[in-house]
Order: C-alpha cells, then sequence, then structure tokens
C-alpha cells in the first residue's frame, strides 16, 4: 500500500488541571515568573470585568452581553503573544485578547449597551485590530485579508483571527484557512474550542475527532492546545506566530476550553446542559489552575490577590462610571458614518430626523 | 380554547404539520434541546426526534443547500435562520436554485421548502440582530415573500407556506413575537397566500404596511378615528406575489395611501407599491403617495433604534399630509 498523505495533530499541556507542570521543557517567556504574574493578572482582571458586565446587565444597564467566563487563558494567551503591529480579528467574546491590546471595559459595554462607539476603539493597538464579528467566522476572511496585504507590502505583520467550535463549521472559516494556505500568508486561526455554540454540542459540528485537523487539508501547520493553560496557548501562538512572521506559513491553533457561563445574558444553558457537566470544567478552571501554580513558586498568595482584586474593582468601577456618564449620541450620529460625506439625499432624511427629534423634545 | 402568542402560533403550526405530514422536517442551529432562542421550535424535538428536528453545524450555507437537496427530493423542510441578519450565507442558494429549480428544469425539479427568520428590530438586541430585508428578497422571482402580523395569520399562513409547491420566505415580526394572545384553533386551517388582509375598513386614508408595523399603524387609524379621519388599514402579508388589487381597490375608494415599513426607504417594498400606484391608480389618487419607512441608514444599535423605526406620530402625520393635500 502507498500512502498519499498521512498526518498526526500535536496535544499541548503544560500545565494539568491542579496547576502542577506536567513538562519540564517550560518556553522562555514561562521562565520569567513575573511574566507570568502579569499574565495572571491580566486572567483575574479580565474575570473580574466579565462579573461586572454581567451585573451591569442584570441591573438594566447593559443589553445582551457575551460572558467570557472560563476562556481568560486562551484569551488572554492569544493577545499576549501578538506584537502591537500585527492584527487581531476577533469574534465577539475575546475580551482578555482585546483588553491586553488596549481595548477598554467602557468600549465593551458601551457596545453591548447600544452605542456604536464601543466599536471605535481608541487605543493602540486595538486601535488598528478588527470590531467585533458578530456574523458568525466572517472575521476569518478579514484575517486571511490583511494577511494578505502583509504579504503583497512586504510587512513583517500577522493576521490572527479567533474563532468558535462551532464558527468553524462556516464556509468563511474554510475559505479563510484555505487561502491561507494556498497564499502562504501570515495567520494564525484559533479556534476556542469551549464544546458548545448556544445550545449545540461539539459532537454535532464536525465528525472529525479535532478541530484543529482542519487546518491539515489547507496545508497549515496545526495544534491543539489545553485552552485553559495559558503556557500551552501562548507557546503555540508564539510558535505559530514566529512562523508566519518568517514567510514560513500560517496555522490553526485549537484551544480546547469549556464556555463557563450562559452563552449570552439571554441564554439559559441549564435548558441543555447538565450540572455535572459544568461541574468537571470548574474542576479544570484556567484561572484557578495558573495561581497554584504561582502560589507554589511563591511568587503570588492571597494577600496579593486581594489587592490586586481590589484595583480592578476600582478600575472596573472607573470604566463602568464612564460608560454610563456617556450620553446617547445625537439621532445624526446615525447618518454621519454611513458614508464619508453624507449624500445631498441623505441629508434631507437627516433633516428629517433632527426635526422628529426636536419636535419630540 | 387556548390563547397563544404570534410566536406559539408558529410553533403550534409546525407541530400540526410534522404530526399530519411526515416529509415535513425543521432544520437550523439551536432548534432542537433549546427549542430556538426565540422557543419558536420548543418541544418540537422531544415530539418528532432529532432527525426531523435537527441541530444542525453552524453555517448558513449548509442550512440552505441541504434544504434545497431535501426539498428536491420531496420533503418539506423548514429551515430556519436565526436572525435576519444571518441569512445572507443562504441567500445564493435561495436565489440561485431554491427559486429557480423550477424554471430551469422546466418543473422537474422543484422546492417546497420554507425559510423562517425572526424579523426586525425594537427588542433592544445585539448588532445584526435588528434588520428588516424583506426587500432583498422580494426581487426574486419564483420566491414568495410572507410577513404574519397577529397569531392568527402567523398560523394560518405558515401552513399554507409549508404546503405551498414553490419555496417560501417567512419572515417573523420578532418585535410582536409576545405582544398579545389570541384564539387559534389548532385545526390546520391554512390561510390564503398571495392576499392582503384588510385589517380595519376606512374612507379617507388606506394604511398600507407588513410586519411588527402593523401595530404602529392600527394605533394609527385609532388616533385619527379621534379626529373623526376614517383610516383603512391593509396588512399586506405576501409582499410577493403581490395582492395589488387589494391596495387598488381601497386606494380607489379613500383616494389617499401611506405605505408604513421598517426597513430603509430607497429600493423598500414600498417602492414597490408606490409606483404601482402611481401606473395603475393615479387618477384615484387625490393626494401624493405617503411613504414612512426606516432611514436609508444601518439600523441603529439600540439606544438609538427607536428613533429609526417608524412610530405612530409619523404614520398619523403622513396620513394627515395627505388629507391637507386635497
Ligand atoms: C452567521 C451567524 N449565524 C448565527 C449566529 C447566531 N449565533 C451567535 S453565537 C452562535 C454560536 C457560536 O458558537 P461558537 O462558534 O462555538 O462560538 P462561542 O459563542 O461558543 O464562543 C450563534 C449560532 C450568528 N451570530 N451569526
Ligand atoms: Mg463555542
Amino acid at each position: 500500500m502507498s500512502i498519499a498523505a498521512k498526518f498526526e495533530i500535536e496535544y499541548l499541556q503544560y500545565l494539568d488541571a491542579e496547576g502542577k507542570q506536567v513538562r519540564d521543557d517550560l518556553p522562555a517567556f514561562a521562565q520569567d515568573l513575573d511574566q507570568m504574574v502579569e499574565l495572571y493578572k491580566l486572567m483575574l482582571s479580565t474575570r473580574v470585568f466579565d462579573a461586572k458586565s454581567i451585573a451591569l446587565q442584570r441591573t438594566g444597564k447593559l443589553g445582551t452581553y457575551a460572558s467570557c467566563l472560563g476562556h481568560e487563558a486562551a484569551h488572554v494567551g492569544i493577545g499576549s503573544a501578538m506584537k502591537p503591529e500585527d492584527v487581531l480579528a476577533p469574534s465577539y467574546r475575546e475580551y482578555g485578547a482585546q483588553l491586553y491590546r488596549g481595548v477598554q471595559p467602557r468600549e465593551v459595554y458601551m457596545y453591548w449597551g447600544g452605542d456604536e462607539r464601543g466599536n471605535d476603539y481608541q487605543n493602540e493597538p486595538a486601535r488598528h485590530d478588527f470590531a467585533w464579528s458578530v456574523p458568525i467566522a466572517t472575521q476569518c476572511l478579514h484575517a486571511a485579508g490583511s494577511a494578505l496585504a502583509f504579504k503583497i507590502r512586504g510587512e513583517k505583520r500577522v493576521a490572527v483571527c479567533t474563532i468558535g467550535d462551532g464558527g468553524s463549521s462556516k464556509g468563511d472559516f474554510y475559505g479563510a484557512i484555505n487561502i491561507a494556505g494556498a497564499q502562504n500568508l501570515p495567520m494564525v486561526a484559533v479556534i476556542v474550542n469551549n464544546q458548545w455554540a448556544i445550545s449545540v454540542p461539539r459532537k454535532i459540528q464536525s465528525g472529525a475527532p479535532t478541530l484543529a485537523q482542519k487546518g491539515i487539508a489547507a496545508g497549515l501547520y496545526c495544534i491543539q492546545v489545553d485552552g485553559n493553560d495559558i503556557i500551552a496557548v501562548r507557546k503555540a501562538m508564539e510558535d505559530a506566530l514566529e512562523r508566519a512572521r518568517n514567510g514560513e506559513g500560517g496555522s490553526v491553533i485549537e484551544a480546547v476550553t469549556y464556555r463557563l457561563g450562559d452563552h449570552t445574558t439571554a441564554d439559559d444553558a441549564r435548558r441543555y446542559r447538565g450540572e455535572q457537566e459544568v461541574k468537571d470544567a470548574w474542576a479544570k478552571d484556567p484561572v484557578k489552575r495558573l495561581k497554584n501554580w504561582l502560589v507554589a513558586r511563591k511568587v503570588w498568595d492571597d494577600k496579593k490577590e486581594e489587592a490586586w482584586k481590589a484595583e480592578c474593582d476600582d478600575w472596573m468601577d472607573n470604566e463602568v462610571n464612564a460608560y454610563l456618564e456617556t450620553k446617547t449620541q445625537p439621532v445624526s450620529a446615525m447618518f454621519d458614518y454611513t458614508f464619508a460625506e453624507i449624500p445631498a439625499d441623505l441629508e434631507k432624511q437627516r433633516d428629517l430626523a433632527l426635526s422628529l427629534e426636536n419636535k419630540a423634545h | 380554547m387556548a390563547q397563544i402568542t404570534l410566536i406559539e402560533a408558529v410553533t403550534q403550526a409546525l407541530a400540526y404539520e410534522m404530526a399530519h405530514d411526515e416529509s415535513v422536517v425543521v432544520l437550523g442551529e439551536d432548534v432542537g434541546v433549546n427549542g430556538g432562542v426565540f422557543r419558536a421550535t420548543q418541544g418540537l424535538q422531544e415530539k418528532f426526534g432529532e432527525l426531523r428536528v435537527l441541530d444542525t453545524p453552524l453555517d448558513e450555507t449548509t442550512i440552505a443547500g441541504v434544504t434545497v437537496g431535501m426539498a428536491a427530493q420531496g420533503m418539506k423542510p423548514v429551515a430556519e435562520a436565526q436572525f435576519e441578519g444571518f441569512i445572507y450565507p443562504m441567500m445564493e442558494q435561495i436565489a440561485c436554485h431554491a427559486a429557480r429549480l423550477r424554471n430551469r428544469t422546466r418543473g422537474r425539479i422543484t422546492v417546497p421548502a420554507v425559510w423562517r427568520a425572526p424579523w426586525g428590530g425594537g427588542i433592544r438586541a445585539p448588532e445584526h440582530h435588528s434588520e428588516a430585508n424583506e426587500h432583498l428578497f422580494t426581487n426574486i422571482p419564483g420566491l414568495r415573500v410572507v410577513l404574519p402580523s397577529s397569531p392568527a395569520r402567523a398560523y394560518g399562513l405558515l401552513l399554507a407556506a409549508i404546503r405551498d409547491p414553490d419555496p417560501v420566505m417567512f419572515f417573523e415580526p420578532k418585535r410582536i413575537y409576545r405582544q398579545y394572545k389570541e384564539e387559534v384553533p389548532d385545526d390546520g386551517e391554512a390561510l390564503p397566500l398571495d392576499v392582503c388582509f384588510v385589517l380595519r375598513d376606512g374612507t379617507d386614508v388606506t394604511l398600507v404596511t407588513w410586519g411588527a408595523q402593523v401595530k404602529e399603524t392600527l394605533e394609527a387609524a385609532d388616533a385619527l378615528a379621534a379626529e373623526g379621519i376614517s383610516a383603512e388599514v391593509i396588512d399586506v402579508a405576501t409582499l410577493t406575489p403581490l395582492d395589488f388589487d387589494t391596495i387598488a381597490e381601497s386606494v380607489a375608494k379613500t383616494g389617499r395611501c401611506v405605505i408604513v415599513h421598517e426597513a430603509p426607504k430607497t429600493a423598500g417594498f414600498g417602492a414597490e407599491i408606490a409606483a404601482r400606484l402611481a401606473e395603475e391608480c393615479m387618477y384615484d389618487l387625490l393626494a401624493p403617495v405617503e411613504r414612512v419607512t426606516g432611514f436609508d441608514t444601518h439600523i441603529p444599535l439600540f439606544r438609538l433604534e427607536m428613533k429609526y423605526l417608524p412610530s405612530t406620530e409619523r404614520v398619523v402625520e403622513a396620513a394627515k399630509r395627505t388629507l391637507a393635500a386635497s
């Protein structure tokens, strides 16, 4: 028998569920404990931020909100491995990556609070990243297009897209990795496999044993990592980014994690999944795991944790206040960004809207 | 008899038809155990099993394309787009195949399928969850576009849509999914497609609308009545093929017409009705036709969305303008 092609998918993990190190070859960044503490702090602040968002929604101050609970290692791992000049094309819950890149909590609140200005990230490098992409998987092609632009212009930059397990079923995802392979694009696609696409479990999305292997068919490097182990996520990202930056090809990384919360605040996950499953998933909590590892290395303790949480609370309170104090846009804002210059015909409609507004007051 | 909401009427129609016709299947994202994100398919998987109520992989092209394939094999698939804003990847399958196969195969292959989607704004939803894009489908030959506006019409028209031998887009106005309840007997009685429903008789002005705007339009008719103005209200219900006769008859009587819709004004379906009035009813008209519509902008996120959607006051004012004109 002659074999036309053969493949295997590596699974990468450094820290097990308890935070015990399961291999000795720690990557360089993980040997720098100060840096690991910084990563941990961002994971924790992401979690504080998330809880605050949900509280805001529950008290009627936010619309529907998509929580990132349980994804902190995956998201911070992605964001922290990227260079400022790289470009992120996220879906809608990758706050850990985005906060790292300068997105402000108030911007997240504005977006889910019904204000377009939330998409207008003020800080670099987020300012040159894409805005949240709610139409599933469409952002993957934007990453491919960005990577194509980098290639054409000879820039040493990488485009990164994140996508869910559900989203990896969509043609846009397949198209993106396909052109990335065909054109040898500097692109990294991270499938954040949190086991659920709203109520639809992972097994309904694909008959393949891993989602990472979808990239094989596209000619990309593929790896599956423990998505609750930030060292694994970040290491896989660093390798993939370096290859891409050096013109050695794109990658698909599957980060295996779990959506600990409801899909969004409009969802009730108890309708479709058992309590035990969620309990088991909490035992693999990415935050607790890294904490255990840091505590064992004596660079973190409960006192530091409380102090940092208090700092995060202050930060978030400040962000919440800034959000709540933001006045609703004038009705003209509905029109002003439709084109570079408002066309005469649309201006008439804007005048009508303004006159209706004045009458209402 | 039970009083039910519009969305419960959708569920009731699906359950009725699935129980009476084995070829009817429901497919889409989260339609199974979860019963759809709005609960339109609540309880159906339990009743009819995982093959007849199928959670699909997350890909609208897949959903639309397998729907065409199943329908071509003689099944009656009812596919769900989770929101109208996510229907765009389905359009290739709908325009190039579903709506076209009868014609291009001279009737050999047909597509008796239904595509349902929650439609429209006004529920403080996130981005891309509030579009009104029915006009993108009314321009596709061979396709029916239906928008129910009451529990009874949702039930009767959905049954008709499933039984229809051709593809039907069935847009459900989510803003009024649970607006009110009414008695809807579960008798399997379909309502006719391709006809407008006159919801209120009047003599001074004809108000033409569909979907969720039926609410504001009926409110406007009440407000006008309080001022002694008699408005006739027409729910178009099936946009294409259009029952223009009902509209023309009404306008022949009133001489005035206000068209109300949520979608952007330019090339919205109101433009078609206005053009037909200009072509066929010019000499009945006592005043220019008015349109009260969404603006030619993207529907804003929810802080501003109510300033985008046509209000009752705007409909009242437009009606009065037509009266002032003559
Ligand atoms: C094209 C499209 N179809 C449907 C939806 C509705 N929707 C929002 S999130 C979601 C599930 C996404 O699951 P997954 O890709 O696994 O990402 P996760 O939410 O789990 O992060 C669906 C179906 C959408 N936003 N876009
Ligand atoms: Mg998922």
